[in-house]
């Protein structure tokens, strides 16, 4: 699913039942309609339904807070790596601007599910090419075209002008973006279907190759959140903790071996098996990742 | 043996053959050549009710070509030539076996009239040697290359038939994509769909090449003795809203050409969209319950639109809960496909399964969409610009292959697929 943002208050009903009863108001917004399933109370109307009294409410207001000062945190360092990054397209140095590009996306690509969730901020600031109109293509992904393809930094100041102003609206936005315990169970698995949909084919970075750099990032986001919610989920599931505990070890050894100097290796130079054997451990974690949800409660 | 010969006037069928291998011997059939065994296979053929086998055929002749009101057969392959010729009597030559080979096909009987002679490759590959018909249909269409400059068919070019538009999100693939002629065999027997590509194909070797073909499923009868909606791989109940094929003046409105359309060649016509489209089936897997409904816009249990309780029930985009919002996603697939309602196509789409993907280690498998309807802007167009700029569903999905191609009007008994264009 694509999280969505601004979310009425008067949802309360629904994020209820869809988080997990929580009796806080600091989640109160659910994020979603509720297509609930038709196999328990969840197929009446979202007004008529009743949290289960017999489900334990759990308190989500830590790791949501911990969550938003990781999510500004990274936005600060996102915002500021653009810049320099900018700054550099601007000045026309190539090779400095080649270099600094896929560092500074890994700031964004740890938080993408937030990024997603605010309107067009997303294919603003990471469309590929055939994500969006022509017309409207712009964001890092111009430039990356640019840089590596056309060899230039030329023709590309007005797009690094607006991606930075596309950078810092999005650290302005985050402040206030409605976080609840459900985007943070949905988050982790988004950020690994990235991984899985875009990173792994090649597709994401078809002109820089640096396709490793949003690989390792979207599955540290998913990490994050994992370590927040852990406390959480070795109450509830502790075998499902230390499944997904472990996945993530795995799919790190995996990734290891393709680390070069601070950042990864051309995602050109991996071998096919060596692909399939990253896309393999990535859905081996996933799986489990997506059981999460259990923490919610029904 | 001679198509002209008059003690030939039936031909040999499959199932026949199965009969007189039990009756006289495999020997007689297969090893007697010439007239004798000719003569013992009609003798045999006499007795078998002709009722018996109807069930499982399909007319090949009509004013419509089969396989587009036809209810969905178990099985689909798809095949998408390109012609290697610059004759266009090579192409009418191609289309006249082709049309004896599909009666023979559909019918159940065996392909060509030497398939006795030991001296020589039989002219059916046999492989559905003694298979019934199996509801075998095949349905002929010429997509917007044929009307490039090579058979002299520019000025023939119905103006609706054109490469779509790129749709936001398409991936597509050369591979999987195009073609000069389609033909879409569907069938009860996947072995029989696949004997139909296969021989037409052979008989095709030296004017048309494959291009691309693409295997379909969906469950069986067998397996579904009630008919009920079939399930695509994402286990929703796929064909809920199709238009009612036993409704004529419906048909006429959505599916067939007619005078004023376009050229008269393609009255009793209709276009034919098909996109190959690979369902992201390790990420669905791993979306909540929720997600998943929320994304069709409809219960996975039941099929009923969300908020309602029948699989058939209408799908109401104007209900909201109590906090004024929609109870069915408006970004869901089941709304955006519906729209206002006012325009509609005839879907008969397959599951696919192609293995496995090499690079990824995932499922190749997904859904050859294919739609037909009067016009391919107007309907199948509009619909999918929708869905692509906003259809949750497109997460999980990509568009990897895309062609269309002109269905011919039915071919009547005696006539030539693509006669009405060709002469």
């Amino acid at each position: 699913m694509k999280l969505k943002y601004a979310v009425p208050a008067g949802l309360l009903a629904v994020s209820i039942l869809f988080a997990g009863c929580a009796n806080n108001d600091n989640e109160s917004s659910g994020n979603e309609a509720p297509a609930a399933s038709n196999n328990t109370a969840l197929n009446v109307p979202a007004a008529s339904a009743e949290p289960a009294a017999n489900v334990k409410a759990v308190d989500f207001t830590s790791a949501i807070e911990q969550y938003r000062a990781y999510v500004i945190e990274q936005c600060d360092q996102f915002v500021k790596e653009t810049e320099t990054f900018t700054n550099a397209v601007k000045a026309g140095k190539l090779e400095e601007a080649k270099a600094l590009y896929a560092p500074a996306r890994m700031y964004y690509e740890r938080i993408e599910p937030i990024a997603e969730a605010l309107g067009d901020l997303d294919p603003n600031i990471d469309a590929r090419e055939n994500d969006v109109d022509a017309a409207d293509w712009r964001g890092f992904h111009k430039i990356e075209k640019s840089l590596w393809e056309g060899k230039t930094t030329e023709g590309t100041s007005e797009v690094a002008d607006r991606l930075l102003q596309d950078a810092q609206l999005l650290r302005a936005k985050v402040e206030t973006a409605e976080i609840d315990a459900n985007l943070l169970v949905t988050g982790a698995v988004e950020l690994l279907n990235e991984v899985s949909s875009s990173k792994v084919t090649g597709e994401e970075e078809r002109y820089s190759h640096t396709d490793l750099y949003d690989f390792v990032a979207n599955v540290e986001g998913a990490q994050k959140i994992y370590e927040l919610l852990k406390p959480e989920l070795a109450k509830k599931d502790p075998a499902l903790e230390q499944t997904i505990g472990e996945k993530f070890a795995a799919l790190q050894a995996e990734l290891a071996p393709f680390k070069s100097g601070d950042g990864y290796v051309s995602y050109e130079a991996l071998k096919e098996e060596e692909i399939r054997t990253l896309s393999q451990n990535l859905d081996a974690l996933a799986e489990p990742l997506s059981n999460m949800g259990t923490i919610l409660g029904v | 043996m001679k198509k002209s010969d008059p003690l030939l006037g039936k031909k040999l069928s499959r199932r026949d053959m199965l009969r007189l291998t039990g009756v006289g011997g495999l020997g007689l059939l297969l090893g007697g050549g010439g007239i004798g065994g000719i003569m013992a296979t009609r003798g045999a053929a006499a007795q078998v009710p002709a009722a018996e086998v109807k069930e499982d055929t399909i007319p090949f002749y009509g004013s419509h070509q089969a396989g587009i009101l036809t209810p969905s057969q178990n099985f689909l392959y798809f095949a998408s030539f390109d012609l290697t010729t610059t004759k266009l009597a090579d192409v009418k030559k191609l289309l006249e076996l082709w049309t004896t080979a599909a009666a023979a096909l559909t019918s159940g009987s065996l392909i060509g009239n030497i398939n006795d002679n030991p001296h020589l490759p039989p002219s059916d590959t046999g492989e559905a040697a003694g298979l019934t018909p199996a509801r075998c249909t095949l349905t002929f269409g010429v997509g917007p290359s044929f009307f490039d400059g090579r058979f002299g068919l520019a000025s023939k070019r119905p103006a609706k038939l054109a490469d779509l538009p790129a749709f936001k999100g398409d991936d597509l693939e050369p591979k999987w994509s195009g073609g000069d002629l389609c033909v879409q065999a569907c069938a009860d027997d996947l072995q029989v769909a696949f004997h139909a590509i296969r021989n037409l194909a052979r008989i095709a070797r030296g004017t048309a090449v494959l291009r691309w073909t693409q295997e379909g499923f969906q469950r069986t009868g067998g397996a579904d003795p009630m008919g009920t909606t079939p399930r695509n791989l994402l286990g929703f109940k796929d064909g809920t809203g199709n238009p009612d094929v036993t409704n004529a003046a419906e048909m006429q409105k959505i599916v067939w050409n007619s005078s004023g359309d376009g050229p008269a060649w393609m009255n009793g016509g209709t276009y034919m969209a098909v996109r190959r489209v690979r369902l992201r089936i390790e990420i669905w897997d791993r979306s909540t319950l929720n997600d998943q409904e929320s994304t069709f816009g409809r219960y996975r249990h039941s099929g009923a639109p969300i908020g309602a309780k029948d699989e058939f029930d209408d799908l109401n985009l104007k209900a909201t809960d109590h906090s004024g919002k929609p109870i069915v996603p408006p970004d869901s697939h089941s709304a955006l496909a519906h729209g206002d309602g006012t325009v509609k196509m005839l879907r008969r789409s397959y599951s696919y399964s192609s293995g496995m993907d090499l690079t990824t280690g995932q499922l190749d498998a997904g859904l050859l969409f294919i739609s037909f309807q009067r016009d391919l802007v107007k309907q199948f167009v509009s619909i999918q610009e929708r869905l692509s700029k906003n259809d949750r569903l497109n997460e999980y999905m990509v568009h990897t292959g895309s062609a269309v191609f002109a269905c011919f009007p039915g071919i009547r008994e005696g006539g030539t697929i693509g006669e009405s264009l060709l002469g």
